[in-house]
Formats: structure tokens, sequence, C-alpha cells
């Protein structure tokens, strides 16, 4: 199955670039400089070898024997993108696009992000390259995971909060490409998911297909053949997208988890697809959103800020509808308690956004024959969610802490 | 067959060298509100209106309007009554009204729908800031059949040969943004605005709006000549916001002199 073969961002009825004209040279110009990357070899090359070098390419897959046996039924293994510098999968596109914003003489970056992992990737990938770098941040979000703020700062870029709309990811996307329309000239907009006007669901998707890439191989060679299943949390859709292009062609079902919330008849989730309650619409891509009955975007809720997201890929809404990814949704309480079975079975702390992949996997592993494989994408690592983490299992001496170092 | 949005704007050229155009936020501060800065507006002499419906996405608008936008949603506005509200400014204002906001709002409640009740409502047309020519194709269309404009976007900062293709599908006017970036900004006028127009009056014969950063009387007179239209938007709301609808009417007859003293005055 190639995706991308027309090169013109459609899929399905989905996709596109709704974008206001002014933002039509700059789309163009990212849009020759990426093709024209992809088509020459030595780009993919250099891409390889950097994450090899800079970051922890290939990351490792780990069996989960412990859970496995604790389970009963399949057996499961992690795609350990918990080790990938910056702790999640984000680095990999974040490189990718500073490679190509290189490429374009461009001197500065900016990127939204909504738990922080992207701003992060990007602060770091700009430190790295030598590129002045904003990040426009929810005004909600910069309060609720304020450790990668320090980060980001340290790291040398100036984090805007934004103060529109829900404060959340969509609004600091929507701010992004007000900066941009104007900045165009000597800026690049790194977008850290699989979403947005084309081509960023393409480029986006075409940089993390390295995680896909490596599992495929990495099975066949530690296993000797190829999962039943393949469990990946969505919120934009990157992760996905990245460990389903490995098995695309492939005999093996593809699932992506979203964001149940407090359930998915209680109004506060972040589903576009499992819940049945999102419709199509368009902003700056034609995709499945959350809206209302004027087609106004509404807030999502989820206990991992990363997956707290209004929209979700367009190319996911064309391989949901195809039947080829299969969509369901873990609830927060759920994700909670699969995290901390990983923990203590086996020593694996995983991002709240990757514990909803886990949480699915544990649910159906049962349904599965023993020694047929699911491999689980471990996205990102969770000790940046410490605080909501410690929250959710009422931790009363992290709370002690809190306490006294705030007196302090 | 009503008059097209192209055949008024042509009727009103012939006795006045540059229109003005008005915006609103439906809905913000109040409909109320909005009732008395149309009335304001024809007070002042205003040609033609564009009436935004809000979004919750609104990315083509700077600080101003993106805050008008989501404080107007807040207050509950619906895209119901959003084109009562037009129904209305059509018995206030003699002038053309036109539709202004994004494509989801459309394709949420159907083209066709759309149409109709725009029609219904008496609008010349309509802006979609987010809707590019090539993905709009059946939409502009369509509204061409019932007798209105769907108005597109020109930037200074496109090829000709884009410009060109833009204006090749363009209806009723051409929407000229005066500089990059978002509503609300300051745009110096000069030399470059005056090529672009230029450049926009060589791929398309139809009238030109020039908007994006028109602020005083100085640039109103420094359009005449150069563009058919001022838009004016972000600085009429604060000056709603600041004196009311008196206030509002002072200031677009002091654009009117700017535009009856051409480049003198500036």
């Amino acid at each position: 199955m190639n995706l991308f073969s027309s090169r013109s961002g459609r899929y399905g009825p989905y996709g596109g670039a709704y974008i206001p004209e002014v933002l039509h040279s700059c789309i163009a110009e990212l849009t020759a400089a990426f093709y024209a990357a992809k088509d020459d070899p030595a780009f993919w090359a250099e891409y390889v070898t950097l994450m090899a070098r800079y970051s922890c390419r290939p990351t490792p897959i780990t069996p989960l024997d412990n859970i496995s046996r604790h389970l009963g039924g399949a057996r499961l293994l992690a795609k350990r993108e918990d080790l990938n510098h910056t702790g999640s999968h984000k680095l990999n596109n974040v490189m990718g696009q500073g490679l190509l914003a290189l490429r374009m003489g461009k001197k500065r970056v900016i990127a939204e992000t909504g738990a922080g992992q992207h701003g992060v990737a990007t602060a770091t990938m700009a430190a790295r390259f030598g590129l002045r770098c904003k990040i426009y941040m929810g005004e909600e979000d910069v309060q609720r995971q304020r450790p990668n703020v320090f980060w980001m700062e340290r790291l040398g870029a100036e984090v805007e909060p934004v103060r529109l709309g829900s404060r959340t990811l969509k609004d600091a996307i929507n701010e992004c490409l007000r900066d941009w329309s104007h900045s165009m000239d000597d800026t690049h907009y790194v977008l850290g998911t699989v979403c947005g006007p084309h081509p960023f669901p393409e480029m986006v998707s075409y940089f993390q297909s390295i995680v896909g890439q490596e599992a495929r191989t990495q099975l066949l060679e530690l296993e000797g053949g190829l999962p039943q299943r393949v469990y990946a949390c969505v919120g934009g859709g990157s992760n996905a997208m990245g460990i389903f292009q490995g098995f695309l062609d492939d005999p093996v079902e593809l699932v992506g988890v979203e964001a149940g919330g407090k359930g998915l008849k209680s109004g506060r989730h972040a589903s576009r697809i499992a819940s049945g309650e999102g419709s199509v619409g368009v902003a700056g891509y034609r995709s499945y959103f959350l809206q209302d009955a004027d087609g106004q975007m509404v807030d999502t809720h989820s206990v991992a800020a990363g997956l707290d997201y209004v929209g979700v890929s367009p190319i996911l809404a064309y391989l949901a509808d195809s039947g080829r990814v299969r969509f369901t949704a873990a609830e927060d309480g759920e994700v909670i308690e699969a995290l901390k079975l990983t923990m203590r079975l086996e020593g694996l702390i995983p991002a709240l956004e990757s514990a909803h992949a886990f949480a699915a996997a544990y649910r159906e592993a049962r349904q599965l024959k023993s020694g047929e494989r699911v491999l689980i994408s471990m996205s990102g690592r969770g000790d940046k969610d410490i605080f909501t983490v410690a929250e959710a299992l009422g931790d009363a001496s992290w709370l002690e802490y809190l306490k006294r170092k705030a007196g302090g | 067959m009503v008059e097209t949005l192209e055949q008024s704007l042509r009727r009103a050229l012939a006795s006045k060298p540059l229109l003005l155009m008005a915006h609103l936020v439906a809905g913000y501060p109040s409909f109320d509100d909005n009732l008395h800065m149309l009335e304001a507006m024809r007070e002042g002499g205003v040609d033609l209106v564009e009436v935004q419906f809000p979004f919750s996405e609104p990315v083509a608008d700077g600080p101003v309007f993106a805050r008008a936008n989501q404080t107007a949603l807040e207050r509950g506005t619906r895209v119901s009554a959003c084109f009562d509200l037009m129904a209305r400014a059509r018995n206030i204002l003699p002038g053309p009204l036109l539709m202004m906001g994004y494509c989801n709002t459309v394709f949420h409640m159907g083209e066709g729908r759309f149409l109709e009740k725009l029609a219904a409502v008496g609008a010349a047309g309509f802006i979609l800031a987010d809707l590019p020519p090539e993905l709009g194709a059946d939409l502009y269309g369509r509204a061409q059949a019932l007798g209105m404009s769907g108005v597109l976007i020109l930037t200074p900062n496109t090829t000709l040969e884009r410009k060109r293709e833009v204006a090749r599908q363009a209806r009723g006017l051409i929407y000229c943004a005066a500089r990059k970036g978002v509503t609300g900004l300051k745009t110096d006028f000069g030399g470059s605005v005056e090529d672009f127009l230029r450049d926009v009056g060589a791929v398309s014969p139809l009238p030109r709006a020039l908007g994006f950063g028109v602020r005083a009387p100085a640039d109103v007179a420094f359009l005449r000549g150069k563009a058919e239209m001022a838009v004016v938007g972000t600085a009429a709301l604060e000056t709603y916001e600041r004196g009311g609808a008196r206030a509002l009417a002072d200031f677009y007859r002091r654009l009117q002199e700017g535009v009856l003293t051409g480049g003198r005055e500036a």
C-alpha cells in the first residue's frame, strides 16, 4: 500500500491544504523542498546516521515476558521510543524537519506543543543546529507542564503562552500559523504530528516511518516472524503512523487507541473515531473532528496532554474508513492501571499517552492464542508525567514533598 | 435577475472614486451592538459590509478579531443568528453584504444549504479565509450559478503565476491583503503596496479591495486612484469599543474625507 504515491496530499476524501492565501507560497516552497529531499537517497541516509549518532536509534524491542505470563494469551513486545533522545518518538520528526530547514536555509523554527514533548524536542534540535526557536504552548498546558517549559527555556527557546481559544494544543497550532504567515521568509514551522495542511501529514509520516521500518526488521530477526497485532495510541497520530507503516502490507491487524477520558458517553474524551462522535470537518485539513452542531471545534479531555486534541490525522481517518486500522479507546482509569502494572511487572514507565496503547493491548491480549505476538508502541517515557501520575495514584508522600518544597 | 456584486460595485464607482468596505464580527460585542454598528456604517457612508461568522479556529485573524471570534462564541453565537443579522443588515444598509468566515462553517451545514440561506438573506457573496480556489471550485461554481460571488484573496508574496490562477477564478472583487501576516497589524503604505495593487490590476479586471492595516484617512487617501475599495476592520472595531456608535460614525466620516481629498491631505 503506497499512501503517498500521488503526492497530492489527499487520502480518500481527507487531507488537503485549507490555508489562508498568505501561506500559499511557503507551503509550496516547503512541499518542493520536501519532495526534493525525499527523492535524494543521500538525505534519508544522512537522517538515519544522525539519529544513530545523536539519538539512540535503532531503539530496541523489549519482550514483556512478565506481563505476558501474568495476563495469559499473547506474547507482548514493546518498541522502545522512550529510549530515543528527549524521551519520545517526537525527536524523529523534529530532527528530520531540522535537516530540511537547514537545506532550505531557514534561520528560525517555530513549533506548537501540548504536553511539551514536541516543544522540548524542537528546542533540542534548534540548539544542536544553531537555529532561533520559539515554542507556542496553550496557557493551560504551560501551567500543567511546568518542567517541560523549564527545559525548553534552558535549551534556548522562547516559550510563548497562548491565551486564545481553549488555551491548549489546537490554539498553539493556530498561533504558529499566524506567526508563520508573516515570518515565513526565514522561519520553518516544525509541525509535530501527522495533521495540518499538506505536506505535513506526509512529511511527518515519512520521518516517523523509521520506527516501523526498524520494528519490522527487528521482529523478523529476534522473533522470526511478524506480530498478529500492533497497538499505538493516537492523538494527532504520529507514533501510530510511524509504527503502522512498517506493517501496512502485512497480514497484521493495526489498532489505534484514542483517549477515552472519563468515558465515551461522558462527553469528556478525545476520541474522534472510536466514539462515533467525531464528524468530518476542515481545520487546515479535512478529517474527523469533535465539533458542535455549528461546526465549532469543542474542548477535549484526556489524562494525557499529548492525546488531548480535537482532530486526527487525515491518513488515519482514511485507514479507519477503509478498515485497515481498527480504532478503540482507553479510559483514564484503565490507563493508570496499565501504567501501574507495567511499572511493577516490567520496570518500564510508559508515558501516559503510550499507556493508552498498553491498556488496550492488555484488555485484548486474552483474545489471542498463546505465542501470537502483539507489538505495542511505547512512544515515550513517563517520568515527565510525575506530577499527573502521582496525583492520579494519590501518592501521599509525594504530596508532602511538594508542600515542603513550596513552603521552602 | 438581481445585480451581481461586480455590477453593484461598478455602479457605485461611477460616482465615487474609492468605496469604503466595513467589517463586523457577528455577535460581538453583542447582536445589539452589531445593529448600532450597522447604523453607524450607514451614517458614515460605508459602501459595503462583510459580516464575519465567528469560528473556533480563526487562523487568518490577528489578536483583536481572534478574541472577538472567541468571545462571540462564548456568548452563544449560533450560525442561524448570523444569518438573521445579515437579513436585518439588508434593511439598514443600501450597499452589498458579504458573509466572511472559515470554510468549516459552510461544509458543516452543507454547501447547498449555506448558499440557499445566503441567497435568502440577500447577500451578494462570501469570503472564506481558508478556502483556496483549487479546493472550493464546486462551492464557488454553485455560488455563481445563484448570482452570488465567491470572493478570493490575493497577497503580495505569491508568484505572478499564482496571482493569475487565483484571479481567473475570482468573482465580484479581488480582496487584496496589503502585506504578509494576519489582520490588525501595522501596514506601511508606500511603494510596495502600490506595486502590489498594480500587479493585481494586471491580472484581473475586477475591482480591488485593499485591506489589512487600513486605519486612518491618510491610508484611504493613499489608496485613491490605486484601488477601488478600502477595507477597514480592526481600527473600526477598536473605535467602537472605545467610543460606541457615535465615535464609529465619525470615524467612517473622517475616512470619507480621505476619499474626497485623495492624496492632497496625506
